[in-house]
């Protein structure tokens, strides 16, 4: 583990530096909000954010991309022939990236990247990214990454970590990935380990003192899936849900997405979207029966998915990292914080008991 | 023009094979195998022969029927694995993509991508009696199922067939059909919901009632397959549950809408399992432990 110590100049020539060797994706300001993109010229990541509006999950998962092209052509050899359209290789650095997010790649590796099948789209993306995240001084009031298996200064799934340091940062380098790319910045005046050390760990208590919510997760994995499925509050939760997909638009760890043909002329594209839980279409049978017609069943979806199928799938936490995007950005204030606390909390013999009249 | 993708990046080591390309087909020959004309059955060869020994599949599989411009279906998988230089689809005209292949043309080219999905548990059904129960289009991975256990006939015990459809020209593999009834190793019981056919020497009546009256007594060697529309599903299962069949001798194919066929789009979950990858075959005991999605 090393350290380095990143000032105002060096950070800039560092950025310029990487956009030679990398695809620089970091957080810009756009309207009120800050997103991801792909840096373009001498723009730098703005740094002064809390969190962008949207993941920065498009950088290895575009939201609409080619898996491939052909021709509909018949006087062409390779006519209805599927192909891979090349694609710019260039190795990826996501600059400045809170490690909420980062994390977020983490649980939505396991299912692109599994036994039997690997998503080469997904994980080429992933495998040829470089992490740089950023720590989290001023946690926002509905973030509940500490109770959601990372924390503000986390370094799961990054290969670089900064900070805040004097007028610059500190970096802390996690991964030989992490080392090529701070080597390729020029980032290299060493900075003692057991000052970084201290420097870090203070930032995280302090940091981790700040938040004022968290969600407990204990008890889902014991609560029969059946009971939680068939609980009485999802009426309840649903009640003013108007089914916008909002929420699984900017989830950092939802992955559904939507396979579509498109032609222009002869010239056709295989094409993959983001898709959403939320909408009716999404599980429509071509016979018009839905098996998640109403959008009860659907939001239950989206909170059994996260909640308790992804921990009884894989046994290792919620498929959530608690950035809290969708706390922050549902137009009718559906919170998952408090979903997750009435999962939690379910007792379905206690439910059985209330609800027989004859006792 | 870029190299083909399944060969692509095994530099990498480990994403040798892409799972969304399909192999390229030929379309070999169309059958219309019903009097309303809305079921069809594609005959299809690999233009590459080699694809032909990378799919490898068992009866009850699935595969996802790839026509550029329009999109994927996914797809029981007709033929059997012991008919070989051909693989066989039974294509019910519904939507986008169907509608589009049910307009093609022998020698045009499309794609499948598969197999896919898991089969009907074969291990587990060695040297049990069989009874397959199925009903109007839902009867494709069933043929398979019947060609393979003939061919493999020693590895089962008896064989009972229960197929039915609203009128004889709704029924599919109409040959086949009586062909098996013919034989002494299988007992075949066709039927159909009416007919004013003066001739039609098979059963009248729906396929619960038919059960109740040809279905062997059950016994722990005995297992029964149900494909078909939900009606006949909603009815047959309390046939078999006086019978005694026990759920976990109950097996049971789904379908879902699905897009990747690989368990990894997310729209065909059934609580934790997909339809596509950990399905589309359970058992009635499985299925009682999930959710109603499907």
């Amino acid at each position: 583990m090393t350290f380095v110590k990143i000032d105002q100049k060096k950070w800039a020539e560092g950025v310029s530096a990487l956009k030679k060797g990398y695809q620089v994706f970091g957080p810009v300001k756009e309207g009120k909000d800050h997103e991801f993109r792909k840096l373009s010229g001498d723009q730098m990541p703005e740094m002064d954010y809390g969190n962008t509006r949207l993941s920065p999950k498009a950088a290895i998962y575009p939201q609409s991309e080619v898996m491939f092209t052909y021709t509909t052509d018949e006087r062409k050899d390779d006519h209805h022939i599927l192909k891979e359209p090349e694609r710019d290789e260039t190795p990826k650095a996501v600059i400045g990236i809170r490690p909420c997010d980062a994390f977020s790649f983490l649980l939505v590796k396991k299912n692109f990247d599994t036994p039997e099948y690997k998503d080469p789209f997904w994980l080429r993306a992933y495998d040829a990214t470089t992490f740089v995240g950023y720590g989290c001084d001023d946690p926002c009031s509905s973030c509940f990454c500490t109770s959601a298996g990372s924390g503000p200064f986390d370094e799961k799934g990054l290969d670089v970590l900064l900070v805040d340091h004097e007028d610059g940062y500190l970096a802390k380098v996690l991964t030989e990935k992490g080392k090529a790319l701070t080597e390729k910045a020029g980032w290299t005046q060493a900075f003692d380990a057991g000052q970084a050390e201290k420097v870090f760990g203070e930032k995280a208590a302090t940091a981790e003192g700040k938040f004022e919510s968290q969600i407990s997760t204990d008890r889902l994995a014991d609560i029969p899936s059946m009971d939680l499925y068939d609980a009485p509050f999802w009426e309840d939760i649903a009640f003013s849900c108007i089914n916008c997909g909002t929420c699984t638009y900017l989830c950092p760890t939802c992955w559904c997405f939507d396979i579509q043909d498109e032609c222009r002329g002869c010239d056709g594209v295989r094409m993959r979207n983001w898709d959403s839980c939320m909408s009716s279409l999404f599980t429509l049978h071509g016979s018009g029966h839905n098996p998640r017609g109403d959008k009860v069943s659907r939001v239950r979806q989206r909170f059994m998915h996260k909640l308790k199928y992804y921990v009884d799938k894989y046994g290792d936490g919620i498929q959530c990292v608690g950035c809290g995007r969708c706390v922050r950005k549902c137009p009718v204030n559906i919170d998952i914080r408090k979903v997750c606390e009435m999962m939690n909390q379910y007792d379905p013999e206690a439910q059985n008991e209330c609800a027989c009249p004859t006792t | 023009m870029s190299a083909p993708a399944r060969q692509l990046d095994a530099r990498k080591g480990d994403i040798v094979e892409n799972p969304y390309l399909p192999y390229p087909v030929r379309i070999d020959d169309i059958i219309t195998e019903t009097e309303d004309k809305n079921l069809k059955t594609f005959r299809f060869v690999f233009i590459n022969p080699e694809d032909e020994e990378k799919f490898a599949y068992m009866p009850g599989q699935f595969a996802e029927l790839s026509v550029t411009g329009k999109g994927e279906i996914p797809i029981g998988i007709a033929s059997s694995p012991t008919e070989k230089g051909f693989i066989k689809f039974t294509v019910n005209k519904v939507g986008l993509v169907s509608s589009y292949l049910h307009s093609m043309k022998a020698g045009d080219v499309m794609g499948v991508r598969g197999p896919l999905g898991n089969s009907y548990p074969w291990e587990t059904l060695k040297g049990k009696n069989v009874v397959i129960i199925g009903g109007g289009f839902a009867f494709t991975t069933l043929r398979s199922s019947i060609i393979y256990m003939l061919e493999n006939r020693d590895q089962f015990g008896q064989i009972h067939v229960i197929y039915g459809a609203r009128t004889p020209g709704m029924l599919l593999y109409d040959q086949e059909l009586k062909a098996w009834e013919a034989r002494d190793d299988m007992n075949m019981h066709i039927t159909v919901d009416g007919t004013d056919d003066p001739n039609w020497k098979y059963n009248v009546g729906f396929v619960p009632t038919i059960t109740e009256q040809k279905a062997p007594p059950a016994d722990e060697d005995t297992y029964a397959i149900i494909c078909g529309p939900p009606i006949m599903i909603k009815f047959t299962q309390p046939v078999l549950d006086n019978l005694g069949y026990g759920h976990e001798r109950i097996i049971m194919s789904l379908e879902n809408r699905m897009k990747c066929g690989i368990g990894m789009c997310g729209r065909c979950n059934i609580g934790k399992d997909f339809v596509c990858k950990d399905g589309p075959v359970f058992t009635l005991a499985q299925l009682n432990t999930m959710p109603k999605e499907y």
